[in-house]
């Protein structure tokens, strides 16, 4: 395996990218700037050649799994494909050099572009208002709170309380408390897999901001007591969010607005297709109803007879979430795949998604626990408590499946099943993949009983094999330069 | 229809393995009420080569003129190498690396971003990344307000109007009081600043190059802080640090920047990478992800994600930040860009920079009716006092196919231009800049 550190391959003297000569007569530097601002030592950056930087990062970029190299199940991930297509125009070079405050007059293709997609994201939740500002989906979920606070506000009073399910993502409550509520609840799910209607009732009282919900829920489970939810909530003015993560499993089937929804985010690097780049970026557009709608971060992009334009026209926004108007890069790559999968497309990937999962859920239902009694939406929660008992956990497991060349799922969330295994396929893998993943947990599944070592062991066919994670915090050394 | 990969023969068989005759046996407990019958309002289906039509024309309403345009996004060159390794699917399709096992390729750019932000900025740690500097910028005042249990920040007005705007919002429903600090000649005003430090002061931020380009007088306002034991949040410009002193030699606590200069393209304001260092005390409240060194079952070396107690996913509610998704890809390519550049390119980039803004500078100050505004030295950019309201100056260059900077009448100085020059920038159009001027304003 490749183990060198960029540091290792730096010689004095070496230098990759040289810059142009200086076309201007040169000043002495500290006649330019007082010599007390200027810095003393440079950084110690490594010195390489052009050739090296790029044997390094191609070695490095051979040791990961990708979507392009096989499957990648991560439950509430949603990793499918990434069209090519989408990284081809968003390359286009008046789309990537365009500086966000160059006057509007000259960006009439961004704006345009900006406005449909606005347009179109709106059709598919069914919702009235939308921001494209917010970078990521935790960055929605914090503006979707901040509107929730702001609509108290305005109403006079301030609540504190917003409700959460045990089966909700981590960023949910995290959110919940950046956006200033101090009283985060948690309301168990029943045996069905869906919210505790009792708990909830429990629950209700006049401090109740809103619930935050997600649905298909982190189970897959589609919650079918939305309209029993909106009339608790109702009774004292609460207001219902909802964690777009798993819209993919909804286009077309039911729109979050429709549903009673207030305002909801989409991870455009989700459902809409976007890469996923190693851990961002990403894009959580914001969409509300009308009650929300005046409330919502600026600029926004709307149509004038003059063309299109950013508009901060709107007196009791909650401000701005970032410096400029939201990821557009990962807009133009959304865009591209709405206008590839078009009106008709949209109800199909939520076909496919789901039944994608439902067949593998299936086929693993032979072996592995698949929980609660509801069919699935586009994903599902296996529980390996039957495996761990029989000596291999939901870890060993999923290390195991690295050696077959696969992605593990999700593993030990949600945190309401034992051993959790979150499986999301997504609708743009074969059957051919679905049956080989298949086949590899059952055979897993056997291997444990003949022999759980090969699980505690793996994996084998790795760069690394398990790594020493408690070590790692312990003695830690996140900087080279300081060790 | 594109990207399915599953044919309708596929799908009817695989229903048969479910055990159900149609799809809607699937979704028949989904209530028919909450059912969208309609047909969605969108357009139809594009081939690839339609949407790829669809695409240029766009792109074709868009225009590229030669700019100096600055506030918080620059024009610096993208090395090739930089593009080329940021397009490889094995990083772009990948995720965050929660199997550290087939994540190294990411791990150890992810741990070799964070030491060389380290080293440009002379601080101990530096996060895998925020999703851009304002709201990086606001973290870094959550964060200064929770380690030091004080509530007030104090805000100059020479910081990016944006991100004083992002802080607003962000601190909006939490008790944590913003104070103004007045600016004089375009930089801190240090009389005031004095007044306004108290014992319950958490954090000054200083952002140095200022909004308007200018140089802050770092040193009063780090000894401030260190007086008032108070957080010194810096907010730097990372080219800048080729020639500049440090955040960490000032004595900074927590240092911001906006990661887009680093190789990554304007991209009309995003994806943008938020740059977040902070030193060793600071490091088990820090926002954001780290990797970390460490080893696997057979000795050998290897990196995974740390400290990952502080984070939403294992903290929920009690986590510093809801952070999960960041700028992974932006870290990459800001990686490449600072390994390309190396010890050396850094340094001439920064040294470009400065000569050729003073060298703009410096001529426009000869025409006749164009002002300066402030003695303090600057970097890259700077800001002139027109004769006329800079928004027509801005409209007029349009047709001399210039983008000749950012009018700060939105800060309440309607004559007033913010001028930004890169390496990029040449003497042949810094000429032409400057005769358009004078045309513009005779």
């Amino acid at each position: 395996m490749y183990t060198k550190l960029i540091f290792e391959l730096s010689h004095e003297g070496r230098v990759g990218h040289v810059l142009p000569q200086l076309d201007i007569p040169a000043q002495p530097l500290d006649s330019l700037i007082p010599k007390n601002l200027l810095r003393e030592t440079p950084a110690d950056l490594p010195q390489v050649a052009e050739n090296e930087v790029v044997r390094h990062y191609i070695n490095l970029s051979n040791l990961n799994h990708h979507v392009d190299k096989a499957f990648y199940p991560l439950g509430s991930c949603t990793m499918k494909y990434n069209p090519k297509i989408n990284e081809q125009i968003a390359a286009l070079e008046p789309f990537v050099l365009l500086h966000p405050e160059q006057p509007e007059s000259s960006a009439q293709g961004a704006l345009e572009l900006m406005y449909d997609l606005q347009e179109y994201l709106l059709e598919l939740s069914g919702f009235s208002g939308i921001s494209l500002q917010p970078a990521a989906g935790a960055h929605g979920e914090l503006v979707g709170l901040m509107l929730i606070q702001k609509y108290h506000q305005m109403k006079g009073r301030r609540r504190n309380t917003i409700l959460v399910p045990d089966s909700a993502h981590g960023t949910n409550p995290a959110s919940a408390r950046i956006a200033g509520f101090t009283n985060v609840r948690t309301i168990p799910s029943d045996i069905r897999g869906r919210v505790d209607m009792d708990e909830l009732r429990a629950a209700m009282n006049e401090d109740v901001a809103a619930i935050m919900l997600t649905n298909p829920s982190t189970l897959g489970i589609f919650e079918d007591q939305i309209m029993e939810i909106r009339t608790l909530m109702d009774s004292v003015d609460a207001l219902m969010y909802m964690d777009g993560a798993n819209m993919n499993a909804l286009f077309g089937i039911v729109r979050p607005g429709d549903m009673g929804f207030d305002v909801m985010h989409l991870n455009l690097h989700k459902s809409f297709s976007t890469p996923h780049g190693g851990g961002g970026p990403g894009s959580g557009p914001v969409a509300v109803n009308n009650k929300l709608k005046d409330f919502l971060p600026v600029p926004l992009v709307v149509k004038t007879d003059k063309g299109y334009a950013f508009s901060e026209n709107l007196p009791n926004s909650i401000g701005r979430v970032q410096s400029f108007a939201g990821n557009f890069g990962i807009f133009v790559r959304a865009y591209v795949y709405i206008r590839m999968i078009g009106r008709e497309g949209f109800p199909k990937i939520a076909r496919h998604s789901i039944i994608n999962a439902n067949y593998l859920r299936k086929r693993l239902s032979e072996a592995y626990d698949t929980g609660y009694d509801a069919p699935t939406m586009h994903e599902f929660v296996l529980s390996a408590e039957k495996q761990k008992n029989k000596g291999a956990k939901a870890l060993d497991i999923a290390k195991r499946l690295l050696d077959f060349g696969i992605h593990p799922p999700t593993v030990y969330f949600p945190l309401i099943v034992k051993e959790a295994m979150m499986i999301e396929p997504t609708e743009t893998e074969s059957r051919e993949m679905l049956d080989y993943f298949a086949d590899t947990l059952l055979t897993i599944d056997k291997e444990i009983e003949q022999n759980p070592d090969v699980l505690h062991n793996a994996p084998v066919n790795t760069p690394v094999r398990r790594l020493d994670e408690a070590g790692a915090a312990r003695s830690l050394d996140v900087n080279y330069y300081k060790k | 229809m594109a990207y399915l990969t599953n044919s309708e023969q596929d799908i009817k068989e695989m229903l048969k393995v479910i055990g159900v005759d149609d799809f809607e046996d699937i979704v028949k407990n989904i209530p028919e009420a909450l059912r969208f019958r309609g047909e969605l309002d969108l357009p139809a289906a594009e081939s690839e080569f339609g949407v790829q039509r669809v695409g240029a024309s766009l792109a074709a309403k868009n225009q590229l003129f030669t700019s100096f345009l600055g506030g918080g996004a620059y024009d610096h060159y993208i090395p090739a190498v930089v593009s080329e390794i940021a397009s490889r699917p094995e990083f772009y399709t990948s995720y965050t690396p929660y199997q550290p096992e087939v994540s190294q390729g990411n791990l150890q750019s992810m741990y070799e971003f964070q030491s060389q932000i380290c080293t440009l900025t002379g601080m101990d740690v530096t996060n895998a990344s925020m999703y851009e500097a304002g709201s990086a910028l606001a973290e870094a005042v959550l964060l200064a307000v929770s380690h030091t249990r004080l509530k007030k920040v104090l805000l100059p007005e020479t910081l990016n109007y944006r991100y004083k705007q992002i802080i607003k919002t962000y601190t909006a429903n939490l008790d944590i009081e913003l104070i103004d600090i007045p600016a004089a000649d375009f930089i801190i005003d240090t009389n005031a600043l004095q007044e306004a430090f108290t014992d319950d002061t958490a954090a000054l931020i200083v952002q140095h190059p200022n909004y308007y380009g200018f140089l802050e007088n770092m040193e009063t306002a780090a000894a401030l802080c260190e007086n008032k034991k108070a957080l010194l949040i810096h907010v730097y410009d990372p080219v800048s640090l080729g020639v500049l002193k440090t955040p960490g030699a000032f004595g900074a606590d927590i240092a911001v920047a906006e990661g887009q200069a680093l190789g990554n393209a304007q991209n009309f304001g995003g994806p943008y990478a938020g740059l977040f260092s902070v030193t060793n005390k600071l490091v088990r409240k820090m926002p954001g992800r780290l990797s970390g060194v460490t080893t696997d079952m057979d000795g050998k070396r290897g990196f995974v994600l740390t400290l990952q107690t502080r984070e939403q996913h294992i903290r929920r509610e009690k986590a510093t930040s809801n952070i999960c998704t960041n700028s992974g890809l932006l870290t990459l390519t800001a990686a490449v860009y600072l390994a390309s550049l190396g010890k050396k390119g850094i340094q001439d980039a920064a040294q470009l920079c400065t000569q050729k803004a003073h060298y703009l500078a410096e001529k426009l100050f000869e025409i006749d009716g164009i002002e300066p505004v402030s003695d303090a030295p600057f970097f890259k950019e700077f800001t002139i006092a027109l004769p006329q309201p800079a928004e027509q100056v801005i409209a007029k260059a349009l047709r001399y196919q210039i983008f000749a900077g950012i009018s700060l009448k939105k800060v309440g100085y309607p004559n007033h231009l913010l001028v930004a020059v890169t390496e990029k920038r040449t003497k042949e159009e810094m000429d032409s800049y400057l005769s358009m001027i004078k045309e513009i304003i005779k």
